[in-house]
């Protein structure tokens, strides 16, 4: 089967490139070098490029994403922009012009990438239209989104020109073919099969096929974003041999908020789900700007971060404390497992090599009281030291339900049981989180690295619960 | 005034430009080493072997097995070097070594078809090993004697006396862990010979002529059959001074031993686990205040963790010693300076180059003590500002010393320091779990090479018959905006537009011997260098010019294209009419300038001299919130005010002083360099390598409002067009960061007590911090019951 994908309005064939190269590299050996490579790991933005997805309303949405981590052969049949495609030297797009003309650019080697992450955020539909909310540095007038750019690092600069460029952005002109092909549908998802025997790369087009796929492969590796594996083949060197590509079957791609229950399918995008629930779960809505950057939350999905099954993922903590299930499927049917009893130890789950994640499932009501603490080095773009998630209902001051998640305290995320304990049934003051505080810092186990040491982690464990007591103490005595 | 520092009318220096380069930039159509490499489809890719010891013998390497993976070429091993197995021009770098000396030393290259084959060549090749002890912190390498270089003393008066008399003395130590370049693009050469047997080296350099010299003695060829070019560089930051050359002598070597292009780039964990970066520093004092609050002595030592061979170090250390006074007057100052051998990479240059680190010092001396002393830290820094007529304590005299109480005062009214500070007080008096701080911090940085003979430089400027120029001189571009500015000099000089001038790629066979771009002394020398040419070839157009329009040559003047008589006159001839009717009498329309900077002299065995040629300054004042619960700190607002002379490109210059900023709030708070220091297998691995791990500024560090405001009437007499260098004093602005943070870590204690903050401020040393703050009210208070 021949693959091909239009990058810049041209039909390309994929050519010889294996199984395993990445689009970044892709793109370079067919001379569109302005993907740059800074880090392979999708830290730094420098390799960013627009892939056009379906949005909710059967258009199109350009979506910046890392060319360094997603394999070449996941582009099958999509369309791409790259900076050179986006505009030339005789005719600058307004990002580039913007971004030239500010001084946005110094040594330059990062610019490719920041103009794509800025042009993603240039032709968002929604941007001019929101209301700015309020001033907290992180918006323009012109309603960009300066997390749009939390995902592209710089050097040079120290962002101040590439802020002003982004916030002195119009909208897009009437005849803009880019901003045009927002309107009609994206490209439909191909089933794809690519490589060689010693490297493969598969994508079903139905959940029935990627099933039956595991099932007679039990050792294939089940992908959705690549913003895990991705890393592994570019810095350790991994090389499966089989990876089967869940990014675009339907059935991994629900969204659903009923009376009951909210359900977000595991290969909908962070940013997917952003936008789906715009704020109906505050807890996840505090997680997604923490959530490593925007370039990784437009491919990085719940189900991934559930199928690594890494102590330090973000979505775990907040998904325990919202007490979800996960829904296991496998062609024996779905099974619906308690995330507390999903984790079995280091990057070990209940998952059965034949079962995908087909979704998750958050059960409704939603507690009263829900935050998420995560502590890191850098607020944007960063990995947990800790994270903690809180959801307690507190009615008449008392409060009745508790559940916390934890994160990067043990070999796997864990709830903080005996605190919750602690909590049910106490009133809500200064000496309940105090107790609380105390308590907590008993739970798990944490370790020192180069992130934190072991006791500042356990220290944020009970400064989180301090923190969420005197942020909302008006529910201690509420009636 | 001077006719280097003289700006004529209609100059195009002085005009805010964007970057020559940007319009590439945006686009993605202006390329970088790699870039033209992918482009050679027959180029061979290099893989490192790195050793996984932090000391070790290689007893046995074995490539048998590598040369029998498909694609694999040839492995490169000392056996195919033809001339010297040395990488540095210091002679203490074998190219393959021997004798592993740090984590990831490489020990051979493997040449493949294409960068898989190599490395999967790379994880075949078998070496055997012998593990020697191995001295990975400071302190080890102090206990075991372990050190390298000269040790050098700045020695002014009687600083133990002065000591012993002074009212107050404060002791100090504070271990420094240096920080990586994380230039955006990695390490990368391309080597090829043309038809006639001339090697062709593409190297991300910003030194192409030491690039040239240690491929040549590799090689075992003189100079004249190598050219280097150094198109563009994706950030340098010092870390391309002298890290590339040994890679460009790998590209070389295996171009040379295959006779195919050979092509090296690092990823980001091979360049950050095998380039040197910026020393670590240990440094102790002890410093005497009087009454008033007058520093009347200092005693340090200065300890730079140097890695496992000398590189640049005995030169960041002297830099080091010469700035340890940054702005202030210290009559009586003892800093002994030495420099460890450790089995770490070799460190190397890093914008400031020491000078960061001397800096540091002072300025945690002055935050330091200010509590003790009663005196507010902005008052006490300002006190002890040099006036004019001192001498620095290596002799030099303190040229502008009026600027840093100019600057500072008004860098003051600028940003409403004081009434900032009140409002501060009174949020800090009412919040309990976020503290607010402001600080503000003066800079004073020498320019010039410390070494005087790097004070030189070469261009060569072409006319051409149509009127159009084409400049070329010797420094290198990483994003400094230096080819923007030398477009803007040439323009000016020879009074043409700016469009009416092109600047070619930057090569060793077109300018020849030039220094290293660093120091930020790149805009002086070639500025210098390019005007040099420039005005030869104005002179010689004047006579041609001067009999056309019947006016002496002396009258003769050239603006915007235009060739006139005195006072812009008409008749006008076009500069274009000019070249053509000088090539038609047979008149050298192309020079070659050259320049060096007069008036230097250091003596490093007295410690004594005039090394600068002058000094730049600028203060910031910083403003942050900690929050009390994580020790998670926000920039709220930084003013700069920051001192170029007469820019010479007013964007440029107002992007490095943020840029810079930036950088060294980087190092300062964020930047971790974490190396395995245990006994365990993994012994002097760098921990922190790669992005995820060695978190650099990104937009969440970037001050929420940021003004950064240039220094007016500052003309430089002593530079061109007035000018003065810009790309690394402003690193040194963020101190203001790090004393602003220790002001709001204060306010969660008791008042007066002085607050001692790690070595890089991160949110977990800053909740530490606090929570020592805290626990120092908690503690009293419940004795008191």
């Amino acid at each position: 089967m021949s693959i091909h994908l239009t990058v810049n309005g041209q039909w390309r064939p994929l050519g010889s490139a294996t199984a395993h190269a990445t689009a970044l590299d892709w793109l370079r050996d067919n001379g569109l070098t302005g993907c740059k490579e800074g880090c392979a790991e999708g830290e730094c933005g420098a390799c960013a490029i627009l892939v056009a997805q379906p949005d909710a309303t059967g258009g199109t949405t350009w979506t910046a994403v890392n060319a360094c981590l997603v394999p070449v052969a996941a582009l099958d049949g999509q369309e791409i922009i790259t900076s050179e495609g986006l505009g030339s030297p005789d005719r600058l797009h307004p990002v580039q012009d913007a971004m030239a003309r500010g001084g946005g650019s110094q040594c330059g080697y990062c610019t490719p990438g920041f103009v794509c992450s800025m042009a993603a955020e240039f032709y968002r539909r929604d941007r001019a239209t929101e209301p700015t909310g309020d001033p907290d540095h992180e918006h323009g007038p012109n309603g960009f989104d300066l997390h749009a750019l939390s995902g592209n690092l710089c050097r040079c600069t120290g962002y101040r020109p590439i802020r002003d460029a982004a916030y002195s952005l119009g909208s897009p002109e009437q005849d803009d073919a880019v901003a045009l092909r927002r309107d009609r549908p994206a490209p439909e998802p191909v089933p794809t099969v690519h490589g060689r025997s010693d490297g493969r790369f598969v994508r079903p087009s139905t959940l029935d096929d990627a099933l039956s796929v595991l099932t007679e492969n039990p050792a294939a590796v089940v992908v959705a974003g690549f913003t895990d594996y991705g890393v592994e083949v570019n810095i350790r060197g991994r090389r499966e041999p089989l990876v089967v590509a869940v990014d675009r079957i339907p059935e991994l791609l629900t969204l659903d908020f009923t009376d009951e229950f909210v359900e977000i399918g595991a290969s909908v995008s962070l940013s997917e789900a952003e936008r789906f629930l715009a704020g109906r779960i505050p807890l996840l809505a505090q997680l997604f700007p923490q959530f490593a950057s925007r370039l990784i939350r437009n491919r990085a999905t719940i189900g991934g971060n559930l199928g690594t099954g890494s102590p330090i993922g973000d979505t775990p903590p907040a998904l325990l404390a919202l007490d979800a299930d996960v829904i296991l499927a496998s062609a024996e049917g779905e099974r619906e497992v308690a995330l507390s009893d999903y984790f079995t130890g280091y990057r070990k789950t209940v998952r059965r090599a034949d079962e995908l994640i087909r979704a998750i499932r958050i059960p409704l009501p939603l507690a009263n009281l829900t935050a998420f603490h995560k502590i890191a080095k850098r607020r944007f773009d960063d990995i947990s030291s800790v994270a903690v998630a809180f959801a307690l209902d507190v009615r008449d001051g008392i409060v009745g339900e508790a559940r916390i998640g934890l994160g990067g305290v043990a070999a796997t995320p864990l709830r903080a049981r005996d605190t919750e304990a602690l909590l049910i049934g106490r009133p809500w003051n200064v000496e309940t989180a105090r107790a609380a505080a105390e308590a907590i810092g008993r739970e798990g186990t944490p370790m020192s690295d180069h992130r934190a040491s072991a006791e500042y982690r356990t220290i944020m464990l009970s400064q989180a619960v301090l923190k969420l007591h005197a942020e909302s103490p008006e529910l201690e005595g509420a009636a | 005034m001077s006719t280097l520092s003289a700006v004529p009318e209609d100059a195009v220096v002085g005009i805010p430009e964007p970057h020559e380069s940007a319009v590439g930039h945006v686009t993605g159509t202006a390329q970088y080493t790699d870039d033209i490499a992918v482009r050679w489809p027959d180029a061979l890719a290099a893989w490192p072997v790195q050793a996984p010891h932090a000391h070790a013998r290689v007893t046995a390497l074995r490539t048998e097995a590598a040369r029998g993976v498909p694609g694999v070429v040839h492995v490169l091993t000392a056996q195919d070097v033809p001339g010297v197995n040395e990488a540095s021009v210091f002679g203490d770098e074998p190219l393959f070594p021997t004798e592993v000396m740090y984590y990831g030393h490489p020990v051979c290259w493997v040449l493949g078809e294409t960068p898989e084959a190599a490395r999967l060549g790379a994880a075949a090749v078998e070496v055997e090993y012998e593990p020697l002890p191995s001295l990975i912190t400071v302190a080890e390498a102090v206990a075991a004697g372990s050190f390298q270089g000269t040790q050098r003393v700045s020695r002014r008066g009687d600083a133990e006396a002065a000591l012993a008399a002074a009212a107050h003395v404060i002791e100090g130590h504070h271990e420094n862990l240096g920080q990586e370049h994380f230039y955006l693009e990695t390490q990368a050469s391309l080597a090829c010979y043309d038809e006639s047997g001339q090697l062709f080296i593409q190297c991300s350099t910003q030194h192409p002529g030491e690039a040239q010299e240690i491929v040549a003695h590799v090689l075992g060829l003189s100079n004249n059959a190598i050219t280097v070019q150094s198109l563009r560089m994706g950030g340098g930051f010092g870390g391309k001074e002298t890290q590339p050359h040994g890679f460009a002598a790998i590209a070389a070597l295996g171009a040379t031993v295959t006779g195919r292009p050979v092509r090296v780039r690092l990823n980001r964990t091979q360049d950050i686990t095998i380039t040197g970066k910026a020393p670590g520093f240990d440094l102790v004092w002890k410093a005497g205040f009087d009454d008033n609050g007058m520093l009347v002595g200092l005693t340090a030592t200065m300890t730079a963790d140097g890695g496992w061979s000398i590189d640049l170090m005995e030169a960041v250390l002297s830099r080091a010693l010469c700035h340890i006074d940054n702005a202030y007057w210290i009559p009586a100052i003892e800093v002994h300076g030495r420099i460890v051998k450790t089995n770490k990479v070799s460190h190397t240059a890093f914008r400031g180059f020491g000078g960061p680190q001397g800096i540091l010092l002072i300025e945690d001396v002055f935050g330091q003590c200010a509590p003790a002393l009663g005196i507010d830290p902005a008052e006490l820094r300002r006190r002890n500002f040099y006036t004019p007529g001192q001498t620095t304590p290596y002799g030099q005299t303190v040229k502008d010393a009026e600027r840093m109480p100019a600057i500072w005062s008004q860098l003051l009214d600028s940003s409403a320091f004081e009434q900032r500070s009140s409002e501060i007080a009174a949020f800090n008096a009412t919040s309990e779990h976020l503290k607010r701080g402001l600080a503000i911090t003066p800079v004073k940085f020498g320019i010039s090479f410390n070494k005087t003979l790097f004070n030189q430089a070469g261009a060569l400027v072409l006319v051409y018959q149509d009127g159009s120029v084409l400049i070329n001189h010797g420094g290198t571009e990483m994003g400094q905006g230096l080819h923007t500015k030398m477009l803007q000099v040439a323009a000016t000089a020879l009074g043409v537009p700016r469009s009416a001038v092109r600047l070619a790629p930057t090569r060793t066979d077109k300018v020849p011997n030039a220094s290293a771009t660093s120091a930020s002394t790149g805009a002086d020398l070639n500025g210098g260098a390019v005007k040099n040419a420039c005005d030869q070839i104005r002179d010689r157009m004047a006579a041609v010019a001067g009999e056309m329009l019947g006016v002496s040559a002396a009258d003769v003047r050239f603006s915007q294209g235009r060739v006139t008589g005195p006072g812009g006159s008409d008749p006008a001839l076009t500069f274009r009419e000019v070249a053509q009717a000088a090539y038609s009498q047979r008149v050298q329309l192309s020079a070659a300038g050259f320049y060096r900077t007069e008036g230097l002299h250091w003596d490093p065995e007295t410690w004594s001299g005039s090394p600068f040629k002058y000094f730049a300054y600028g203060a910031a004042a910083t403003e942050v919130e900690v929050d009390g619960f994580t020790g998670a700190y926000r920039i709220r607002r930084a003013d700069i005010l920051h001192d170029v002379g007469d820019s010479l490109s007013p964007m440029i210059d107002i992007g490095q002083v943020e840029g810079g900023f930036v950088q060294g709030l980087g190092w300062l708070t964020l930047e971790e360099l974490q190396w395995d220091t245990s006994d365990g297998p993994d012994r002097g691995r760098l921990l922190t390598q790669a992005a995820s791990t060695y978190k650099l500024p990104s937009f969440s560090e970037m001050p929420e409002e940021f003004n950064v405001a240039l220094f007016d009437d500052a003309r430089e007499e002593g530079a061109i067009y007035g000018s003065k260098a810009v790309g690394e004093p402003p690193l040194m602005l963020a101190l203001s960061v790090r004393e602003a943070l220790r002001q709001a870590i204060a306010d969660f204690g008791p008042a007066g007590r002085p607050v001692v903050l790690a070595a890089q401020t991160t949110p977990e040393a800053v909740f530490w911090a606090v929570k020592e703050a805290r626990d120092s009210v908690t503690t009293p208070a419940l004795a008191d019951r």
